[in-house]
């Protein structure tokens, strides 16, 4: 009986090691497939049938049809494998990640990157694909690439960049006597109040959203106190700084001018981008999305064509920051940690010239792929792009960089501050306990 | 339940009765655990917790995340909210659909129509009514542009934006909803009262407010107190139509306990904070429920013997 148990235990024995072997090689072949182009995946998986499910949130139009075409151009040059595209509404898809558990994790999911995407990885929910992707990360920009590591780890992949600026109304301008667009905050300020005595509402925020005026106070912050001051600031979690109390001191004297639209503190995103693309108000501050979505909420579809301008946030005199360091972010795709080999494939796959070629002519992004920057047709795009190209350097969103109760105490505080119910230094008082809190 | 139980347990066939009883039961208890019980139960364990929904529960902070929530101003506004919704509602909400039902239980033509009117508002979904009613509010939208057609520009306001004025906004919108709920419902409860009652109080030479008074209102308490009890309920939980109209804003003026428990959830990521304030939602419920149960609906079973009696 004995020996029987042994040979039985031996057995059992290596049956787990041939089993821990065979999962270990599945999980080093990416960076095989990483290394034979195109069609090395499907090589490497032997054929086997392989599904890649994929979440994302490209509800409109002409994108969910691209990302569908390129899935379907990725399947039918790899039969083995499936991708079963789940498309979410943004809040949805939030929603529906934070209840989902690691063994149903998505193999590949819309990601912003920054402080959400730490702690996904730091709760191992996460796939490193740093060494599989290390044959073509240089086809990616950089700037982009860096938002979605952690730790020194590549968790995901950025498929659009842009950079935060003023999108403004050139016609408004030229009939408030504003000539050429504001390059510091005086001139700003100044253009405001020109813009108010001509009769018309200068500035468009969002006081039910929030995050719109968020990213002014950031500007503020980042053209008072520099790029590493910032840096600083989120690292330490203490924003009881005097870059914190002057930016707070700015917005105020920007509301001093009662600078904007009607309505403002009940206005949610599209409000605020309607009265931008109506042409009731003169400016808003956004991203490279705001002329699409400034026409989807126009009452004529059009929103307001050639009149519409791009100028980069003015300096603000006396303070550390350059005028080229930038506000910014945009979409990529994390890598789930069940993630196939061939996702990961996919993902390189998804990021060829090509496809980011018509991720930039159907404006549904800024691609990120080195190379497509000539496919952005649009002036005020091509402008942004520059801005992007030029960053000395680059914040990711506030909200996005952090997580927790500081991400959502940014929004919060900060727009107490431009309802005028806050002052400076409440709002460093909060962010600093917000941090605290984790 | 227990009128049926007593004799039962008196007879041989009791345990197949009590047999029967259960597994009838069971489906609903099943339900009932899973879906309630077990959530509860739940949030109080994870509110014991420092936890961002994604990593191991493994900072335990003891009720720190409770007194965190009752010593933050965003949340004891929110709990004022509720209570303003609550007492705003009994006062005026209430004796509103009252009346209206006393006017549409009396006998007239297109009185079917009228009826079908006032319920109507009730048909419509919580966030559909919210954004209708947030476009209305909008600067020079609909409400604005009336006022200036009859002449009353001075009464325009920032409806949604004013910080004291936007719970009232919200309560105007919240009783336009509902009041044709409890208009139904205290309908329903008048035409079970029969006629002859209100005409024996004439005989007797009431007058109309008097035989109301005295005849139709003690008779309809049951239903009063139900319509009372639904309305108090629905302002403590009140989340879907604030949210879509203000998010809670602006800076938490019309934030309620709900709101404050999915923003601190699902925005901020603090699952334990937010099941701490879901907590304390369920316990505000749970003492209302009990003390109306206890010392109001109480006598609804008590009062239908003793009304005949006395």
């Amino acid at each position: 009986m004995r020996p029987r148990h042994r040979i039985a235990a031996l057995l059992a024995t290596t049956a787990i090691v041939i089993a821990a072997c065979a999962g270990g090689g599945t999980s080093s072949s990416p960076s095989a497939a990483g290394g034979s182009s195109g069609s090395g995946a499907s090589q490497a998986g032997g054929g086997e049938p392989v599904t890649v499910d994929w979440w994302h949130i490209t509800t409109g139009e002409p994108g969910k049809s691209d990302f569908q075409a390129i899935a379907d151009a990725y399947t039918s040059a790899h039969p083995n494998v499936t991708i079963k595209i789940t498309v979410l509404e943004n809040e949805a898809f939030k929603t529906k990640l934070s209840t989902t558990t690691a063994a149903d994790y998505p193999d590949l999911f819309q990601s912003w990157g920054g402080g959400i995407m730490a702690d996904q990885a730091e709760a191992g929910l996460l796939k490193d694909i740093t060494a599989d992707i290390a044959d073509w990360k240089d086809t990616i920009n950089a700037g982009a690439m860096s938002i979605y590591a952690y730790n020194g780890k590549q968790y995901g992949v950025p498929w659009d960049m842009g950079m935060i600026g003023f999108w403004y109304n050139k016609a408004l301008f030229e009939q408030a006597g504003v000539s050429a667009p504001p390059t510091t905050w005086d001139e700003y300020l100044a253009a405001v109040q020109k813009l108010k005595d001509a009769g018309i509402q200068p500035l468009a925020i969002a006081g039910k959203d929030k995050w719109p005026s968020m990213h002014l106070w950031t500007y503020l912050l980042l053209r008072t106190g520099g790029g590493d001051t910032l840096s600083e600031m989120i690292q330490s979690g203490d924003w009881n700084t005097d870059a914190c109390k002057k930016a707070g001191e700015e917005v105020l004297k920007l509301n001093a001018l009662n600078p904007y639209q009607d309505g403002y503190k009940s206005a949610d995103y599209n409000a605020e981008a309607a009265a931008v693309g109506n042409g009731k108000a003169a400016m808003e501050l956004m991203g490279q999305w705001a002329p699409s979505v400034q026409m989807d909420q126009s009452a004529d579809k059009k929103g307001l064509g050639d009149k519409l301008g791009w100028f980069a946030f003015p300096t603000v005199s006396g303070g550390a920051g350059a005028a080229t360091d930038g506000v910014g972010g945009g979409n990529g795709i994390a890598v789930g940690v069940n993630a196939p080999p061939e996702a990961i494939d996919f993902l390189k796959f998804f990021n060829s010239v090509e496809n980011g070629n018509k991720l930039n002519t159907d404006n549904i992004g800024l691609s990120t792929v080195v190379g497509t920057e000539s496919t952005v047709k649009d002036p005020n795009l091509q402008a942004v792009l520059e801005g992007r190209g030029n960053a000395t350097f680059m914040q990711l969103y506030l909200d996005q960089a952090t997580s927790g109760a500081l991400s959502q105490a940014f929004n919060d505080a900060t727009i107490a501050l431009f309802l005028g119910q806050s002052t400076p230094e409440e709002v460093c008082q909060t962010l600093t306990d917000a941090a605290a809190e984790g | 339940m227990t009128a049926i139980s007593r004799p039962a347990r008196r007879r041989p066939g009791s345990s197949i009765r009590w047999l029967t009883i259960g597994l009838f039961l069971l489906p609903a208890l099943i339900l009932y655990a899973v879906f309630v019980v077990v959530p509860v139960i739940q949030a109080m364990h994870y509110s014991l917790f420092k936890w961002n929904g994604l990593t191991p529960l493994t900072d335990f902070v003891g009720l720190e995340n409770y007194v965190t929530a009752l010593g933050s101003k965003g949340f004891t506004t929110s709990i004022g909210n509720n209570l303003l919704i609550l007492v705003l509602s009994l006062l005026i909400q209430i004796p509103f659909s009252l009346a209206l039902a006393v006017m549409l239980n009396r006998r007239f033509p297109g009185r079917a129509v009228f009826r079908l009117l006032f319920f109507l508002p009730y048909v419509l979904s919580e966030a559909v009514t919210g954004i209708v009613f947030s476009l209305m509010l909008q600067p020079d939208s609909v409400v604005d542009s009336s006022l200036k057609t009859v002449g009353l520009e001075a009464l325009i306001q920032d409806w949604l934006g004013d910080s004291t004025l936007v719970m009232i906004t919200l309560f105007v919108i919240i009783s336009w909803k509902y009041f044709g709920f409890h208009m139904i419902i205290l309908l329903a409860g008048l035409q079970g009262i029969p006629r002859e009652l209100e005409e024996a109080a004439y005989i007797d030479g009431a007058d109309r407010r008097t035989a109301f008074r005295y005849v139709t209102l003690p008779l309809l308490g049951p239903t009063l107190r139900v319509s009372v009890f639904l309305s108090m309920i629905g302002a403590l939980q009140l989340f879907d139509m604030v949210w879509v109209m203000t998010g809670g804003g602006p800076v938490n003026a019309s934030s309620t306990m709900a709101i404050a428990m999915f923003k601190a959830g699902f925005r901020s990521h603090q699952f334990g904070y937010g099941s701490a304030l879901a907590v304390i939602l369920f316990l505000c419920c749970l003492a209302v429920a009990l003390l109306y149960q206890r010392y109001v609906l109480r006598r609804d079973t008590a009062g239908a013997v003793t009304a005949y009696g006395g």
